[in-house]
């Protein structure tokens, strides 16, 4: 069960299997499988099959379109209509969304197959899939090892065959850090390309919803049905939408490659700085032309994006209050009692942690000091890629500074925790796109490569990948799961 | 208290007349059944996005426009953190630091022949919140969400009033306004128009302001008089029993005629403005304020100067009437059919109907004598088919429904009596009655002369007409 959504799409195409035969296959490995890794919050199994019959009878029409009938997996971040959408919180644990967020509509249109919702830090909080209420998910390469997160049930549920492909969002890493964690392929578009309608928000100015897969053919496929102008989303952006797979053949001969120095200094492991080096050589060889560059605000990248990206969620997660939906405590005596209780009770630590940091940057007095000074910030970051990229067409680096760590390693220390984030953050900051590739393994855990492009070249990425997957065989592993 | 200056500054609320909610597509009707118009978006739900109306935009630049004030090409949306639980998101979408109308100005007229020019600061967009229902279920209150998402533009005035008759006269010019403007029903117990009134006091004299207290809760003009003259006199009588002032948010209670504290600034929410980043900055061209500027109806200032100038109406009169939009438009109403009976119609207008409507409580727009039936009422008089006190009787059948000005001197036969002969014969009779009189006029006594058109009058049930009896009479008695 490695197939890609390509081979699938042939195999629906040419009869050699039905979207429901296919449907109930996955359906048995997740039961087999999901009980270990924990890449489920909820599996829609009969819903699944109701889609995979309807998906089998639009072929029978005659109206298939790409990806009718393919089975897919999505964080359980976003909103789908009559179906638990828990956010990996107990305060959503029993709040089914009376709607479906847009990327929801847009696959639903499209004729996939919703296998379940995927495992997520709570609220998309996390590096490690730990801050989940429904507890951690198991790298499927280790099953001692985090997945990464936040979106860390989508991309161990591709990278163990669970789903052929998931949706995930990444708000400073959450869909590149899983992805190279689990040895799958991830993007981040540019932010406005996808839709964030009934994506439950953690912090708005960064949130970005993106595709996990088995190779950037597949993400090029999925991206097609996710990015769109969305009227209900007034930061959603109206640049006409590329056909990406039609681009992917562009090739990489001539193109300029930037490696920022900062990404390649201390604090990366040395042997993950090794396989990139080795994948930079493909580069080279396929006539890429590579040259150092310099991103001198990287540093402030982490301390400017975790006031940021609290301050806006200490607001996005006031909603969350017991009034209207979702968990309330028992036998509330006044309305500060409900308030108190019902967040308390709801809330996890780091959601907790997070929400008091935001609210404190955001105070009468600290306002100043802290998020206008983050927005300065966040500005010369930004600018720091501007000028890059009057150099160079593409920057690549290792997408993470280690390979995933063992469960509860990193518990203890939450600043150890954020700077697993430390290549990843400044994309969202900037509002960059950006994905992840497998590029090989150290300590037989994979090691993931990350391309950023200027503003809505998720064209260019996905080509750039395309390229290294033709000449390299990294994203066709698969973890050795019994079975 | 003579020693005394007060210093009062407003914060309207207006809600803005769209067919749709600021954020969302949901309806903006008043009355309907609890959260029937109140979609996802302005439930909260998790996930939603915000949609900016541009209608709501549009508005409050025609506001702005009117007063005179800068538009801000580039105006944010921020949120106001705080928890409550008709306030679904936990915060609400207003403007800060960046407002969509800077700083403006507005004439008002406290008193006849006073003119006063008060600063409007800013005014800017933002959402209303639900409304809490405390009286319907037992140990629990409702919610009804119907009003979130409602759009509001909150017209905040400098410290420029310096007395409650002066804040009402800047409430009633600015209801005046949006009125004309079309865009708040204007209605104060819908809620749809609210007022509060930061009000402190100093002695006369001084230059720095003292320490101010808000008054909420204020749905009328008159409570708003009130509320205003308690607190003034509150704040006076406290300094001068020894006290101070603190700075607090009082309730006006309308029933007590008192205002009563509510929360004092340190029990304040710190409300942790920031840009939503939900929304793009609001950018407004100056093609978009042109058009704007371009569809303006004609204001209540330019009416004023347009009646006094081509109308030759007075001063006092031409405010009288443009103050209110509804009683401008009945009064061009009845103006269209007969612009030289102006003067006579604006008497109408200002003294009987004004005084019907007030008796009835009633508005203009809701009088049962329509501007078509009035204009035919002085029409009448004018061309001497009924005379002035007849037309009284006329007035008072028209208003209980009898129907039009001539529909009632048809049905009540009070058509002027023009016939000479007819009117001849009658004084004829009137002369033979009363000997004694007429030896008096011939004797030089002419006060005389309007005892016998009294009964002249009499004679005739009012209907002869008083001029030609008066002239008759006199060529009689000679």
């Amino acid at each position: 069960m490695t197939r890609s959504v390509i081979e699938i799409c042939a195999g629906l195409a040419t009869g050699e299997f039905s979207s429901v035969e296919i449907t109930q296959d996955y359906l048995a490995r997740i039961a087999l499988h999901n009980p270990a890794l924990n890449c489920f919050i909820s599996v829609t199994g009969e819903l699944a099959l109701e889609q995979a019959r309807q998906a089998d009878a639009v072929r029978a029409a005659g109206n298939a379109g790409a990806l009718t009938g393919v089975p897919i997996a999505h964080k359980d971040l976003f909103c789908t209509d009559g179906v638990r959408t828990s956010c990996g919180s107990r305060i959503l644990d029993n709040f089914i969304a009376p709607y479906d967020a847009t990327v929801i509509e847009q696959f639903n249109q499209g004729g996939t197959v919703m296998l379940g919702k995927t495992n997520m830090d709570e609220f998309a909080m996390g590096s490690s899939n730990e801050n989940s209420y429904y507890g951690s998910v198991a790298n499927p390469w280790n099953l001692k090892h985090v997945p990464g997160g936040s979106s860390g049930g989508s991309a161990a549920a591709v990278a163990a065959g669970l789903a052929p492909a998931a949706t995930g969002t990444d708000t400073g890493g959450s869909i590149r850090q899983p992805a190279a964690f689990c040895g799958v392929t991830g993007i981040k578009p540019t932010y406005g390309r996808v839709s964030r309608y009934g994506m439950i928000a953690f912090a708005s100015s960064l949130d970005q919803g993106g595709p996990f897969a088995r190779s950037a053919e597949d993400c090029a496929l999925l991206l097609q049905t996710m990015a769109k102008f969305d009227p209900r989303d007034s930061t959603s952006s109206e640049q006409a939408v590329p056909d990406y797979s039609a681009g992917l053949g562009q090739g990489i001969e001539g193109l300029k490659i930037g490696l920022p120095k900062e990404y390649f200094a201390d604090g990366l492991d040395s042997r993950i700085a090794g396989v990139i080096e080795t994948a930079i050589d493909e580069l080279r060889k396929l006539g890429a032309e590579i040259k150092e560059i310099s991103l001198p605000n990287t540093g402030l990248s982490i301390p400017t994006y975790y006031v940021v990206a609290m301050a806006e969620c200490s607001s996005n997660l006031s909603r969350f209050d017991g009034v209207r939906f979702g968990h309330r405590c028992e036998k509330p005596v006044d309305l500060e009692d409900l308030y108190k209780r019902s967040r308390g009770e709801g809330f996890g630590a780091e959601v907790k942690r997070r929400i008091l940091i935001g609210t404190y940057a955001l105070s009468a007095g600290y306002y100043d000091a802290y998020y206008l000074k983050a927005q300065q910030l966040r500005r010369m970051i930004k600018d720091d890629f501007q000028s890059a990229f009057d150099s160079v067409d593409l920057i690549l680096g290792p997408t993470t500074p280690e390979v995933a760590f063992e469960i509860g390693a990193k518990t203890d220390d939450p600043v150890s925790m954020y700077l697993q984030d430390i290549y990843t953050i400044s994309l969202n900051l900037a509002g960059l796109p950006g994905m992840s590739l497998p590029v090989g393994f150290v300590d037989g855990l994979p090691v993931g490569m990350q391309l950023i492009g200027n503003y809505f070249d998720e064209a260019g990425l996905l080509a750039a990948a395309h390229s290294y997957q033709q000449v390299s065989d990294w994203h066709l592993q698969t973890p050795g799961l019994t079975s | 208290m003579s020693d005394w200056e007060s210093v009062i500054g407003l914060e309207i609320h207006a809600q803005l007349a769209t067919v749709s909610k600021i954020f969302s597509g949901a309806s903006t009707a008043f009355g309907a059944d609890p959260n029937t118009q109140a979609c996802a978006v302005d439930l909260g739900m998790p996930g939603v996005l915000p949609v900016l109306n541009r209608e709501a935009v549009s508005m409050a630049i025609r506001f702005g426009v009117a007063i005179d004030a800068q538009i801000d090409r580039h105006s944010v949306f921020a949120r106001k953190n705080y928890f409550y639980p008709d306030l679904p998101k936990g915060y609400q979408i207003s403007q800060f630091e960046l407002p969509i109308v800077g700083k403006g100005h507005i004439s008002v007229s406290p008193g006849e022949g006073e003119h006063k020019e008060i600063g409007i600061t800013r005014a800017h967009l933002e959402e209303d919140a639900g409304k809490s229902i405390h009286d319907q279920f037992p140990e629990q209150s409702g919610i009804d969400l119907n009003r979130a998402g409602t759009p509001l533009l909150e017209i905040v005035s400098e410290p420029d009033m310096r007395s409650a008759k002066e804040a009402v006269a800047y409430a009633r010019k600015i209801h005046s306004l949006v009125r004309y403007l079309e865009i708040c029903d204007g209605n104060m117990q819908e809620g749809s128009f609210r007022c509060d009134a930061n009000v402190s006091v100093r002695r006369k004299g001084e230059q720095e302001l003292g320490t101010r207290a808000e008054l909420k809760n204020i749905n009328s003009f008159r409570f708003l008089e009130r509320a205003i003259n308690f607190e003034i006199e509150r704040q006076v009588d406290l300094i001068e029993d020894g006290g101070r002032v603190v700075q607090e948010t009082r309730l006006y209670d309308a029933e007590r005629d008192e205002t009563r504290s509510m929360r004092s600034k340190e029990e304040a929410n710190d409300y942790r403005y920031f840009p939503d980043p939900d929304l793009l900055p609001v950018t407004v061209s100056d093609e978009d304020i042109a058009q704007i500027r371009a569809g303006l109806p004609e204001l209540p200032e330019q009416k004023k100067q347009r009646y006094i100038d081509e109308l030759k109406l007075s001063d006092y009169n031409a405010e009288l009437l443009t103050g209110n939009r509804d009683t401008a438009l009945f009064f061009e109403a009845t103006l269209a059919e007969s612009p030289e009976l102006s003067a006579q119609l604006v008497n109408w207008i200002l003294g009987d109907l004004a005084g019907a409507l007030n008796k009835a409580g009633l508005e203009i727009s809701d009088s049962p004598i329509k501007p078509a039936m009035l204009t035919q009422l002085v029409a009448r008089i004018a061309d001497n088919t009924i005379s002035g006190k007849i037309a009284k009787e006329v007035f008072d059948a028209m208003w209980q429904g009898e129907g039009s000005a001539d529909d009632v001197i048809e049905a009540r036969g009070l058509k002027q009596i023009t016939d000479s002969g007819a009117i001849e014969t009658l004084i004829d009779e009137v002369i033979a009655a009363n000997p004694e009189q007429v030896e008096q006029f011939r004797a030089g006594k002419e006060k005389v002369l309007g005892f016998f058109v009294g009964q002249v009058m009499k004679q005739s049930q009012g209907k002869a007409n008083p001029g030609q009896v008066n002239a008759i009479l006199r060529d009689k008695l000679k």
